[in-house]
């Protein structure tokens, strides 16, 4: 088994999704309601294109492109370790309701602080994070104190603790955005989707320095990943502190979560199927896994963020919902027909 | 045989639910923009005059509201008491195993393609829905590997749903009638009319009584597979029976009422303490208990935001919610 994967080398597997990330990136500027010729992006990228190719471009596409990268990654890390620490197969940060813990937070946020001026702010956008890291961070301990007993978190359990939290912070929202005016609603509701429409600079900014230091963080702790992964006793066996370690790592792939979720709404399923690809192409090991997890995450919410603005063109689907109708049919294989 | 003591409880639980059921309707008609007393209602009812507006409000808004909110409620809890005995799984019921969703999903179709589809599409678009949502479950169930323990089927039935809301939302965006389904999707009694109620009602109540029939080959089934087949249960019938009767009673609930979850769920857990496992009392207990339930839950909704309304399925959820989490860390045990 390990043999016949390491027949093809690891390398060529980053090379591989450099090169189809790439091949997305130059499609994905080109595609969308204004069609840009490949010759002309390339023009504008070395900097002799027309003023308007570059508005779309540098402006529109570029930082929504980058976000999608960003966005899948972080999610997909999150996801990874949430599947290691917790030993559940099914872990993402979606369906546990870690997102929509974030995103009532945000919808809060609108309703009570900003009102109309939500997209407007710079400030707002880089407190957005913070205030999903605080509802990430409520959901998550809710899943985890309601799905714990007799010492242990069983994995078909907490993943429906996670559906009733998310049932209940869904309707909190309805609550709320019923009470919201109509542009507020439509932007919550957007928002909610899992949208990166509104993708500037400004939020690249806001997502940047989270990932830049989580992300390392992770890769760095591959080993205690792998440890966590084969069970309590033999990580106690070869001297690693489970329940401290556990705590760390939880706390990033919240914190990943959360801050990515504040960026670009409620993305499911990216965090379920990233690992799962990863470790079917280059085995359990994290320190060889986490690098194809990140690069397919991101390759994936890229992906599906150009077929969301091609597929309806000239309308735009929320990436959210192009994610959950790949995702979820994947997710019923996984659990009915795997073990 | 039941016990004495069980049978005084049975009596006494429906008194006391039909007492509440009555207030609960009242409450109802009673409540809303219109100052409107109980004199009024019992005028209306009695002597009805078609030039004074209260009685109008109350013939044509009100009463159809109400009803509406008795029998959505009634026939959700019966689903949910069918789907949890014949298939023993306690997490079972119409909202989390996709049958809902399903409904609500070919309901969204209809409103794409036909603009303004006339409640008589809706109701055939739900019924269609239904019967589709419930055969996902079941193939599901009969396709997957090893068996489907009730968490595994739990999961599926949300995956299902998930998949289909964001199909709506897609579709929604596309024909620009996202209004129209996130509102259908919100699960309400806010723009009930009385046509609603003369065909949803009708096709409940055959619902209903097709249950009650079934009651007692249920009560069998609850006990297993091999006990009903010893018993000279004809368990494949029983099974197909049972699934239409689900079929009837949701779409009928999801065409004028949208998606209204946790009641199907909730209500038949409630009710089986105090009843027992006799399906001959738990499915008129539940009947009774979840148009209660729905009718102060649409209550509660005029009250809570007025004058805005919430909708009648985010007060459900919000009372689900704790009830559903209980049943998760019992990993679906319990009945």
């Amino acid at each position: 088994m390990q043999l016949r994967k390491d027949k093809i080398p690891y390398s060529l597997y980053i090379i591989c999704f450099l090169l189809l990330i790439l091949l997305m990136l130059i499609f994905s500027m080109n595609a969308g309601y204004i069609q840009i010729p490949i010759a002309d992006v390339w023009e504008t990228i070395i900097g002799h294109g027309t003023a308007s190719n570059e508005l779309t471009i540098f402006n529109f596409r570029l930082p929504r492109m980058i976000i999608a990268l960003l966005v899948g990654a972080g999610i997909a890390v999150s996801g990874a370790i949430l599947q290691a620490v917790s030993k559940n197969a099914l872990a993402d940060p979606g369906i546990l309701g870690i997102n929509a813990g974030a995103g009532f937070m945000i919808v809060l946020y609108i309703f009570f602080i900003q009102g109309n001026a939500f997209y407007q702010s710079h400030i707002a956008v880089f407190i957005m994070p913070l205030v999903a890291l605080f509802g990430a961070f409520s959901a998550a301990g809710i899943i985890f104190l309601l799905a714990w007993k007799k010492g242990s978190v069983k994995p078909t359990r907490m993943i429906l603790v996670g559906i009733g939290v998310n049932a209940g912070f869904t309707a909190g929202l309805t609550i709320f955005q019923m009470k919201m005016n109509p542009t507020d609603f439509t932007q919550a509701l957007v928002w909610i989707s899992g949208s990166i429409w509104s993708a500037t600079w400004t939020y690249v900014l806001a997502a940047l320095p989270w990932l830049i230091i989580l992300i390392p963080y992770a890769l760095y702790k591959a080993r205690t990943l792998d440890v966590l992964n084969l069970g309590e006793q033999s990580a106690v066996g070869v001297g690693v502190h489970v329940n401290k370690e556990r705590g760390k790592l939880l706390l990033i792939a919240v914190a990943l979560a959360g801050s990515c979720v504040a960026i670009g709404g409620g993305i499911t399923f990216v965090g379920l199927i990233a690992p799962h690809i990863a470790r079917a192409l280059v085995g359990t090991r994290h320190q060889r896994m986490l690098p194809i997890c990140i690069l397919f995450g991101g390759l994936l919410v890229l992906t599906a963020d150009t077929i969301a603005r091609v597929i309806l063109a000239p309308l735009e689907l929320p990436v959210g919902i192009v994610l959950s109708i790949i995702g979820a049919p994947y997710f019923i294989y996984l659990l009915l027909f795997k073990n | 045989m039941m016990s004495l003591k069980r049978i005084l409880s049975i009596i006494s639980f429906l008194t006391i639910s039909i007492l509440l059921l009555f207030a609960a309707f009242f409450i109802s008609i009673r409540f809303g923009a219109n100052n409107i007393t109980y004199g009024d209602i019992t005028n209306a009812i009695l002597h009805f005059d078609s030039t004074n507006p209260n009685h109008v409000v109350i013939h044509e808004l009100r009463i159809p509201r109400a009803i509406a909110a008795l029998f959505v409620g009634a026939a959700l809890a019966v689903a949910g008491a069918i789907m949890q005995g014949v298939t023993r799984n306690a997490l079972a019921s119409p909202s989390i195993l996709g049958v809902t969703s399903g409904s609500s999903f070919l309901v969204a179709l209809a409103f794409a393609f036909y603009k303004d589809p006339s409640y008589v599409m809706i109701a055939v678009h739900a019924l269609i829905g239904a019967a589709v949502g419930a055969s996902f479950v079941f193939g599901a169930t009969a396709m997957a590997r090893g068996g489907v323990t009730p968490v595994k089927l739990a999961l599926a039935g949300s995956a299902i749903t998930a998949l289909l809301s964001s199909l709506s939302t897609a579709i929604g965006l596309k024909f620009d009638i996202s209004k129209d389904i996130s509102y259908f999707y919100a699960g309400g009694f806010a723009s009930i009319q009385p046509i609603h109620i003369k065909l949803a009602v009708p096709l409940i109540l055959i619902g209903l009584i097709l249950a009650i029939g079934l009651a007692p080959s249920i009560s069998v089934l609850s006990l297993g597979e091999e006990v009903a087949k010893g018993l000279g249960q004809n368990t494949m019938a029983i099974r197909i029976l049972s699934t239409v009767a689900v079929i009837l009673l949701t779409g009928a609930a999801v065409s004028i009422a949208g998606m209204i979850g946790f009641v199907g769920l909730v209500v038949p857990h409630i009710v089986r303490p105090i009843v027992g496992v006799d399906y001959r009392s738990v499915l008129p207990a539940s009947a009774v208990t979840g148009g209660l339930l729905l009718l102060v839950a649409d209550i509660f909704g005029r009250m809570i935001n007025s004058p805005f309304e919430t909708p009648a399925g985010a007060v459900t959820a919000l009372i689900g919610v704790p009830f559903f989490l209980w049943l998760a860390r019992k990993d679906g045990r319990g009945l």
